[in-house]
């Protein structure tokens, strides 16, 4: 399948060796042509320099045929547009969404985002190891984020997200 | 009327000052220590240090009781999650985003953002009504591009230049909004007579651009509308 990776940081990068080395069809874009160093050196997939939330980028990175959409940029909010024009504009089906932020995490999961905040389970797994607490499954760390309402009184959802529409693929 | 704004830059200080001098009360937020530190003093409480993204911020700052978000820092990215979240989280009417990447005025509509503004986009359509004389420039389009302000000059073959505008049929669901001529904006009304070297503004769907082009300025003018958003792109 067509992957479409946004960061090259330590994330992106491994994610490209692992889907390059298993065949798949990778496209990775950093906004820093340095930042492909990082890359395994037997990596074979496309890399494009620029902003990733610019949909000309990913218009060249080919989305509008993409499988999926991976945006791990050190950027929440990078990461959260670029992860709803991939979704609303180019009709992505598979879109995954890396963030810092728990309650980003949680308010843009409703907008039918994949988000994974690794903040709650980075916290999530080191609490267990010391507290010698079995392992969770990574959706019982995620629903930690469901905890910021008792730290957040009265943070309910006010609107409901706008209407998913991506546009028609063949 | 409560307003939050975020980003102190250029135009979050004018609005900040416009807004409290017109007895607004208005938070300005900026996540900067310095750029904080420096306007402090003149703005006094009406800034707060901090990020507007930041869902404990927005909740310090009452975004639930905020008429109007205003997001104009000089990241897109940033100005689209503060709309999305005062909108979602808070529940906030009005929310306005800067959009420094004209390309992205689409997209912030489709995402839920009430009003964008593009500074790139206002500057390129107004060269291009100077430039494009006798054509149509499409000014802006409103509500996801289903609505469009529209601006042609008349020329001296105009169809409709010496007519009232009560003698004028305009086609489908189009409407005109306003007269130039000369430095001064004209609101219609039936008696004013349309003449060579007016600019009109109308309000018109999309599909109706070549029934327009064909009232305002005659079957002659061919060409395809001016549309600042994308000539705006190419550069």
């Amino acid at each position: 399948m067509r992957v479409v990776i946004l960061g090259c940081g330590r994330v992106g990068s491994l994610l490209a060796g692992m889907f390059d080395r298993a065949g798949h069809e990778v496209v990775i874009i950093d906004k820093n042509a340095d930042a492909f160093w990082r890359l395994d050196p037997t990596y074979g997939g496309e890399k494009i320099t620029g902003m990733g939330m610019d949909e000309e980028i990913l218009r060249r990175a080919g989305l509008d045929r993409a499988e999926a959409f991976i945006a791990v940029t050190n950027g929440d909010n990078t990461n959260v547009m670029a992860g709803q024009i991939a979704q609303r504009r180019f009709g992505v089906p598979r879109v995954i969404v890396r963030l810092y932020d728990p309650i980003r995490a949680q308010t843009y999961r409703k907008f039918n985002l994949e988000t994974i905040c690794t903040s709650l389970i980075g916290a999530g797994v080191i609490h267990d190891l010391l507290m010698k607490k079995p392992q969770k499954k990574i959706e019982e760390y995620l629903e930690m984020g469901e905890g910021v309402k008792e730290v957040f009184p009265g943070l309910e959802d006010k609107t409901a997200p706008p209407p998913k529409a991506g546009p028609e693929r063949q | 009327m409560y307003v939050i704004i975020v980003g102190g830059g250029k135009v979050g200080y004018y609005l900040t000052r416009t807004l409290v001098a017109e007895g607004h009360e208005v938070t300005l937020l900026e996540k900067d220590a310095r750029r904080f530190t420096a306007l402090r003093e003149e703005l006094g409480e009406a800034i707060t240090r901090g990020d507007g993204c930041e869902v404990r911020t927005m909740q310090e700052k009452g975004m639930s009781r905020a008429d109007c978000v205003v997001a104009v820092t000089g990241d897109d990215e940033d100005n689209l999650v503060v709309c999305q979240m005062a909108k979602h989280k808070f529940g906030v009417a009005r929310t306005i985003a800067r959009v420094n990447n004209p390309r992205n005025e689409e997209i912030f509509a489709l995402l839920g953002v009430d009003h964008t503004l593009s500074g790139t986009r206002i500057i390129y359509s107004l060269i291009q009504q100077e430039v494009e004389v006798g054509e149509m420039v499409l000014l802006s389009a409103l509500k996801a591009g289903k609505i469009e302000l529209i601006s042609a000059e008349l020329m001296a073959d105009s169809p409709v230049a010496g007519k009232p505008l009560k003698d004028i049929r305009m086609p489908g669901g189009t409407v005109i909004a306003a007269l130039i001529r000369e430095e001064e904006v004209l609101l219609p009304s039936g008696d004013l007579r349309l003449r060579e070297g007016d600019t009109v503004i109308a309000l018109a769907h999309p599909e109706e651009e070549p029934a327009l082009r064909a009232a305002l300025l005659g079957a002659a003018h061919k060409g395809a509308i001016i549309n600042a958003t994308k000539e705006a792109d190419k550069r």
